[in-house]
């Protein structure tokens, strides 16, 4: 059994109106200082068999049609290390 | 390096990518000739996105000038009743027109496309699409009250209408539910044509106080000039220039995103905020930021306005900070606003933004130059004159020729097609066609839309029209309708247009409502095609001869033409919208049939119109031959009579798609009460015909002959067709169907195809 992690994030250009949310709230709780937030996704994925580059070139082809919206959204897939 | 105007004088030769920024050479030569040099990389993106044809129209203006010929005076009525004149507060060529409805009240109401951007990205496109009607009726100093959406999809069973039709729609209501704004109507409509270009068309209706209306013109020299609302990133650069899809300045981040991602709670702070500005009286001008950005913004105000403006750019607040000034020029970042105030007032916005948790900041001034000056950390990045840029855009005569397959198209008509013979036939075909895709209940899709909220609305889908209580003590109200037959206009466009805005005057009149004026959405194919142009033109010139017939003006549209997959144009879809007032949204007449025993009338005349028709479409699949007669005048009659006829109507359903028999079904399926026609000659052209002017009516009995009186003196054919009662729909001699079955086969073709 091999494990992948997806993360997915906004396109840097892109509004992200949860981080903004996220960004407003922190200083009202006291949490000074940060100048920024993006909120993204994490996907941890299990597939059959032993990581491979076959089943890697799989997991991103997961990512690009389904997990993501490529059109807003950037993604990166790398293997889970336990 | 930082491209200003110093260097372009002194370096005129630089090579510059006019044609990748969708410039013609003539356009990139002209723009020389107005500055005398070569533009900045600056300029060179303001007048790309203006002079783009979404912003400068510049293959449309020629035939939608003719809409100026319309005189720009409504037919509202005077407060004793009597015929009068209303005046238009604003009209084509600003944010929207404005309407006056009597009572000190204005009405506001504009419809646009948010085509391209739907088909990329299905939720964020459509959802930007109905912020960004929101903001252009904001502008005009209106509170947004209500919102429409008609949509154009491929056939359900296309696997690409399931990609693109739950995001457009959950983008529709995502975003309006968050604004708290109820959606009132609109249309979903099902045709090939519309597979890999569907149409997102959003309409926003706004209601103002006379003195409250607001323009988009920067005035008076020393006025400050604030920006407000979201920060400026690097979406949807060049979203509105179709060639833009890289930046050009190769210090930049290539390959900028298209589509704009845009936050309803932000929008609804900043329409609360603005409303706010208006109250307190400070704002001499106001323009929303949509396509183009503050390219268009900067650009529109000024040349409005009596002198020039000064923009320091880099004051610009920024969710990028990589962002160079020709990005920021041509961002279309949702949810901003541009206004202009006197120095002194400038603390007083400050304070109110600051209330509404809105950003704001002063970045230039309203000066006397006559010039459009922006500076990068003090550099001259623009020198401009503004109306070269807003304004004096190319203007195309595209050549126009009526196709060669047009009359081929026109004489390939339904008449030889088989119809249904017998009773057993046509009971199949009423269950067929009220489960069709355009015909079949169209809940799947309303239901994700609040249509409730503010507790103003009088009545929404499934009604023929949307109705607003405007005021609630005096119950003056306004009612809206969208329509357009896109098979029609494909058959003749001009009669195509003319059908549309019948349809939609016809569907305010069935409530009850005046109809007062009229915004359009122009969908089109592309407009370098000769028989597209002709259309086009042909669409235009009807709509006009139209709206002179009937007495309402033009206010305002919006064109959306490359519509096109391939070399497969759209169907000519020039979607109407009628705005119509109603004295007293307590008098109305609903839209189905509301208790048994009543009288069933068909008001206006059948005839044998089946070309174009949904019937020959669901079950032939055919194309052909001449659209349903247009007689306006019988369309005004009609209108009078349902306005007259508010209190002694029970019910008024238009009939207009699945004639008669769809009108039936739906009046007799909404609560569940039956209805009993009589036999007829024909009953086949009776129950399918789509001719126009026609209305289904009810009256309680013993008032048969009251209506009968009054349709006599209007000059409407008025036939007693059958009687309401039962829990079936039933044509005597021919067939009955219980209404469990109807409205089984009418309500599951949408959740079978979408799930759920």
């Amino acid at each position: 059994m091999a494990r992948y992690v997806v993360d997915v994030m906004p396109k840097p250009e892109i509004l992200d109106p949860q981080g903004k949310a996220v960004l407003g709230a922190l200083p009202r709780l006291g949490f000074d200082g940060v100048l920024d937030v993006r909120q993204g996704k994490r996907f941890e994925v299990e597939v059959d068999g032993d990581a491979s580059e076959e089943t890697l070139a799989e997991v991103r082809k997961m990512a690009e049609t389904l997990l993501s919206n490529p059109v807003i959204e950037d993604y990166s897939v790398s293997e889970h290390q336990p | 390096m930082l491209d200003t105007v110093g260097l372009a004088e002194k370096d005129p030769d630089r090579e510059q990518p006019w044609a990748e920024l969708g410039l013609k050479a003539d356009e990139y030569a002209r723009i020389k000739e107005i500055l005398g040099r070569r533009p900045t990389s600056s300029e060179l993106a303001m007048y790309s996105v203006m002079w783009s044809e979404h912003c400068s129209y510049k293959s449309s203006k020629v035939h939608l000038k003719q809409f100026a010929e319309i005189p720009q005076e409504t037919p509202l009525a005077n407060a004793d009743g009597t015929a009068g004149v209303g005046k238009m507060l604003a009209g084509i060529g600003e944010n929207a027109g404005v309407v006056d409805i009597g009572q000190g009240y204005a009405v506001t109401f504009k419809i646009e496309s948010h085509n391209h951007p739907s088909y990329v990205e299905p939720y964020q496109g459509a959802a930007t699409g109905v912020g960004g009607i929101v903001r252009d009726i904001l502008a005009m100093g209106a509170r947004p009250v209500a919102v429409m959406d008609p949509l154009r999809f491929g056939p359900l069973s296309e696997p690409d209408t399931h990609r693109v039709l739950p995001g457009i729609v959950a983008g529709v209501g995502g975003y309006g539910n968050c604004l708290g704004l109820p959606n009132i109507g609109g249309e979903a409509v099902f045709d090939a044509s519309y597979l890999g270009n569907p149409l997102v068309n959003a309409l926003c209706v706004g209601v103002l106080r006379h003195e409250d209306l607001h323009l988009a013109k920067a005035t008076g020299s020393g006025n400050q000039v604030v920006l407000y609302g979201a920060r400026t990133g690097g979406d949807g650069i060049g979203g509105v220039s179709v060639l833009a899809s890289e930046t050009f300045d190769e210090t930049g981040p290539a390959k900028r995103p298209s589509v704009q991602v845009g936050d309803p709670f932000m929008e609804k702070l900043l329409i609360e905020c603005t409303l706010e500005l208006f109250a307190a009286g400070i704002v001499t001008g106001i323009q929303d930021l949509g396509g183009a950005g503050l390219s268009c913004a900067t650009s529109e105000l000024a040349s409005a306005g009596d002198g020039g403006m000064h923009v320091e750019l880099d004051r610009v607040p920024l969710r990028d900070s990589s962002l160079a000034p020709e990005e920021i020029l041509m961002s279309e970042s949702q949810e901003r606003m541009m206004a202009v105030v006197e120095p002194e007032d400038v603390d007083a916005l400050m304070a109110i933004c600051a209330k509404w948790d809105v950003e704001a900041v002063v970045v230039g001034e309203v000066t006397d130059t006559g010039r459009l000056e922006i500076d990068w950390h003090g550099e001259r990045v623009v020198d401009v004159p503004p109306r070269s840029v807003a304004h004096d855009g190319p203007t195309y005569h595209r050549p126009f020729e009526r196709p060669d397959w047009q009359d081929a198209l026109q004489a390939d008509t339904a008449a030889g097609l088989q119809r249904p013979t017998n009773g057993d036939e046509l009971r199949d075909t009423v269950l067929r066609l009220v489960a069709s895709e355009n015909l079949c209940d169209k809940s799947w899709i309303t239901d994700q839309y609040d249509r409730y909220v503010r507790g103003d609305t009088v009545l929404a889908q499934p009604s023929d029209s949307g109705m607003i209580r405007v005021d609630e003590e005096t119950g003056l109200g306004v009612s809206v309708a969208t329509d357009c037959n896109g098979r029609f206009a494909k058959l003749d466009p001009y009669a195509g247009a003319q059908l549309a805005l019948a349809e939609a005057y016809r569907n305010v009149a069935t409530g009850g409502a005046s109809p007062l004026a009229v915004s359009d959405c122009l969908n089109f194919g592309s407009p370098e095609d000769p028989a597209v142009m002709w259309q086009f033109a042909e669409a235009c010139r009807g709509l006009k001869d139209g709206c002179l017939e009937l007495g309402i003006p033009v206010t305002g549209g919006n064109v959306s033409l490359y519509n096109q997959t391939g070399a497969t144009a759209i169907l000519p879809t020039p979607v109407v919208a009628v705005l119509g007032v109603v004295e007293d949204v307590r008098r109305r007449t609903p839209s189905a049939f509301g208790a048994e025993g009543e009288a069933v009338y068909q008001l206006g005349d059948t005839r044998d119109e089946l070309d174009g028709s949904e019937w020959v479409h669901v079950v032939h699949g055919h194309l052909g031959g001449l659209p349903p007669r247009v007689d306006l005048m019988a369309e005004r009659a009609l209108a009078t009579l349902l306005h007259d006829g508010v209190g002694l109507l029970t019910s008024a359903h238009d009939l207009s798609e699945g004639g008669l028999a769809q009108a039936l079904a739906e009046s007799a399926l909404r609560h569940g009460v039956g209805v009993t026609v009589g036999p007829s000659d024909d009953s086949f052209v009776q129950l399918f015909s789509e001719s126009a002017a026609r209305c289904l009516v009810t009256v309680r009995p013993g008032e048969e002959g009251a209506l009968e009186a009054m349709a006599g003196a209007l000059g409407v054919s008025a036939r007693r067709i059958g009687t309401t009662g039962g829990d079936a729909f039933t044509v005597e001699g021919a067939f009955s169907i219980p209404l469990d079955e109807l409205r089984a086969a009418w309500t599951s073709t949408l959740p079978n195809a979408l799930g759920a």
